[in-house]
């Protein structure tokens, strides 16, 4: 699956394309398929985000995993500090993104 | 510490005033982020792995007890209640919002501080050494020297679009604390016939290609050094690569034309800059010079120390360094903590080290580039008390050069630049390494770690340093021995093929049973290392 992913304009959080807006939640994204490039464009050109990019990525139990370990680690937060991340209160999540 | 005059405040005000009306109009929408990029950045602003990074300078590594207070508002106000110490002696909040920038760069600009300049081709903060102005073995005190040069290089017209950023160090001791010969250009301080001036290096760095700096000028006199020192970034300017940004350092320069060559342009380029009129009239220099005079210490502080205490000996023997004056020392607070990350601080820490600055170091602290914390200037008397309260907030590690004492960038838990993580690393040998008594047998030993090839972790210069790579997919960490930034400056060698992350603790702690073995009396690791080479060390690690 690809996934259109980049960076809240002001907050500058992490964030995802759900299909018709953005969350800071993986779970929440969805396959843009061939289509990332023009919904990045549309979106960034609407102020809506900085910097998108697609990514490769998988379709697991837990929801969509990227590719790679940059863009999993983007999706949680710091893995050294889990009270940060957006899974504040499972200890192992930093172990599942690596 | 230098306060600043009108100008200096001036110019900080108009950029806040500058960068708030940036910030809106990127906010409306009447800039795209490709305008918005290089402003951000001007204003040490950037984007980062999980959100909008500002790195603070910290001009050569001084703060006063109320600026440190400042950063701890910044953090608990602003971003989530710490702040990240650099290896270039700044201070990095992770989480801050675009919008609340400009309050606070307001807050900042109260204290006299700013993050202009932490970014960009144009020339950095200025660094020095920590101990600067209580150093027993200094000729002379450095800070003013940064100082002047930091004035000189803020907004400077010829030099906010060089090839490349450009870092710049000033020491005036024989013991290099702050990797002198490592940056763009090193200057040392000396005495000639009972006369200072500045040996002037030039060329060196870390990153892809490090490189030791050469000699350039053996004594530059002091009233000729801005005039010298524009002409060597002239030369630079001139003549550094800007077709290729991995060339584009004056390291690539000098050595593809030769420290002759670069020497020979540079007097050149001397001989006509020094009829501008660039360096300032001796009583210009006495005024900046004047404000880092000698606090008004204790003349008849004791140097009796009751060291019945065990653990408030074992730190005083590692943490706490000889002062220039009777009854005085420099305490080094450590910011690594056995479980901790490395260079990490709390807002509550900060505030701490803020009051221990103010109550017990003549309202001083001091950056290192080993992301430390100083306070430069506490009388004997008052180190037990310090101590006991650094213990209370979990700031008195015993751990100053020690193998748990390691630079760590962020590495790919923070820095969008990263291959792979840095501070897990660390944590881990930290962990293996724990005990106190196996870290001082081991001795002095420096451990670096960089989550790419950018080397912000200095890996090059560690004695045993650690690089973070990608391969396919999957962190891998190359081994390297033999490297040094102090005044025996050395660039490390790599071992050969990579570890995984619990790999490279092996390979570590393999590599200092062998270094145990094999030393001789009063050898460091790294002496060791450099008297038996690297083959045993080889052979001991990859068997």
């Amino acid at each position: 699956m690809k996934l259109l992913t980049g960076n809240d304009l002001n907050t500058g959080l992490v964030t995802w394309w759900t299909g018709k807006d953005w969350s800071i939640h993986i779970e929440d994204a969805v396959d843009v398929g061939e289509d990332g490039e023009t919904i990045a464009a549309a979106e960034e050109l609407a102020r809506r985000i900085n910097g998108p990019y697609v990514i490769g990525g998988e379709l697991t139990a837990e929801g969509p995993r990227p590719a790679h370990i940059k863009d999993r680690i983007r999706a949680l937060g710091p893995t050294v500090r889990v009270d940060l991340t957006l899974k504040p209160n499972d200890p192992s999540a930093a172990e599942r993104v690596i | 510490m230098y306060q600043y005059d009108q100008y200096d405040q001036a110019m900080v005000d108009a950029r806040v005033a500058e960068f708030a009306d940036q910030v809106k109009r990127r906010l409306s929408g009447d800039m795209t982020e490709d305008q918005f990029k290089p402003l951000r950045l001007m204003n040490g602003l950037y984007l980062q792995l999980h959100a909008y990074m500002l790195r603070v300078a910290i001009p050569y590594g001084t703060l006063s007890s109320k600026q440190m207070h400042m950063l701890a508002h910044i953090a608990r106000k602003y971003d989530r209640d710490y702040g990240h110490f650099t290896t270039r002696q700044n201070l990095q909040f992770n989480w801050i919002k675009l919008d609340d920038t400009p309050e606070i760069l307001t807050d900042l600009a109260s204290v006299e501080m700013h993050a202009i300049q932490t970014s960009g081709n144009c020339i950095r903060n200025i660094s020095s050494d920590q101990f600067a102005g209580a150093a027993a073995d200094e000729i002379t005190d450095p800070r003013p020297w940064a100082e002047l040069l930091r004035q000189w290089s803020s907004f400077h017209p010829e030099f906010s679009y060089l090839p490349r950023k450009f870092k710049i160090c000033v020491i005036a001791a024989q013991e290099d604390r702050a990797a002198m010969r490592l940056h763009d250009i090193g200057i040392q301080i000396i005495e000639k016939d009972g006369v200072h001036g500045a040996a002037v290096y030039a060329g060196g760095g870390m990153g892809r290609t490090p490189m030791i700096a050469p000699l350039i000028k053996e004594f530059v006199p002091l009233e000729d050094l801005l005039s010298y020192l524009e002409a060597c970034l002239r030369v630079y300017n001139r003549y550094g690569r800007r077709d290729n940004m991995y060339k584009a350092r004056i390291k690539i320069l000098i050595h593809e034309i030769g420290a002759d060559s670069y020497r020979a342009q540079v007097e050149e380029e001397f001989a006509q800059v020094k009829a501008l009129g660039i360096d300032p009239p001796r009583a210009e220099f006495d005024r900046i010079a004047a404000f880092f005079a000698m606090p008004d210490l204790d003349a008849n502080a004791s140097d009796d120390l009751d060291l019945s205490h065990k653990d408030f000996a074992l730190w005083v023997g590692q943490n706490v360094a000889k002062h220039k004056a009777a009854g005085h020392a420099i305490v080094t607070i450590s910011l690594k903590p056995i479980e901790g990350i490395p260079g990490d601080a709390t807002s509550a820490q900060m505030d701490l080290m803020a009051d221990l600055a103010l109550q017990y170091s003549h309202d001083e602290l001091r950056i290192t580039h080993a992301q430390n914390v100083v306070l430069p200037h506490v009388r004997k008397a008052d180190l037990f008390a310090v101590w006991e309260k650094l213990v209370a907030a979990g700031l008195a590690t015993p751990n100053l050069d020690l193998i748990t004492d390691m630079i760590a960038c962020p590495g790919l838990d923070y820095c969008s630049l990263a291959n792979a993580r840095s501070i897990p690393v660390a944590q881990k040998i930290a962990d293996r390494f724990a005990d106190l008594d196996r870290q001082r047998d081991l001795g002095e030993l420096k451990l670096k770690i960089s989550g790419c090839i950018n080397a912000c972790g200095h890996h090059h210069a560690g004695h045993i340093g650690i690089l973070g790579v990608d391969k396919k997919g999957k962190e891998n960490y190359q081994l390297s021995f033999g490297g040094s930034g102090a005044q025996d400056v050395s660039i490390a060698n790599i071992t050969g093929p990579g570890f995984d992350e619990d790999g490279v603790v092996d390979a570590i702690e393999r590599a200092t049973d062998k270094y145990l073995a094999e030393r001789r009396d009063g050898e460091r690791f790294i002496d060791t290392y450099r008297r038996i080479g690297m083959a045993p060390f080889k052979e001991a690690i990859y068997g």
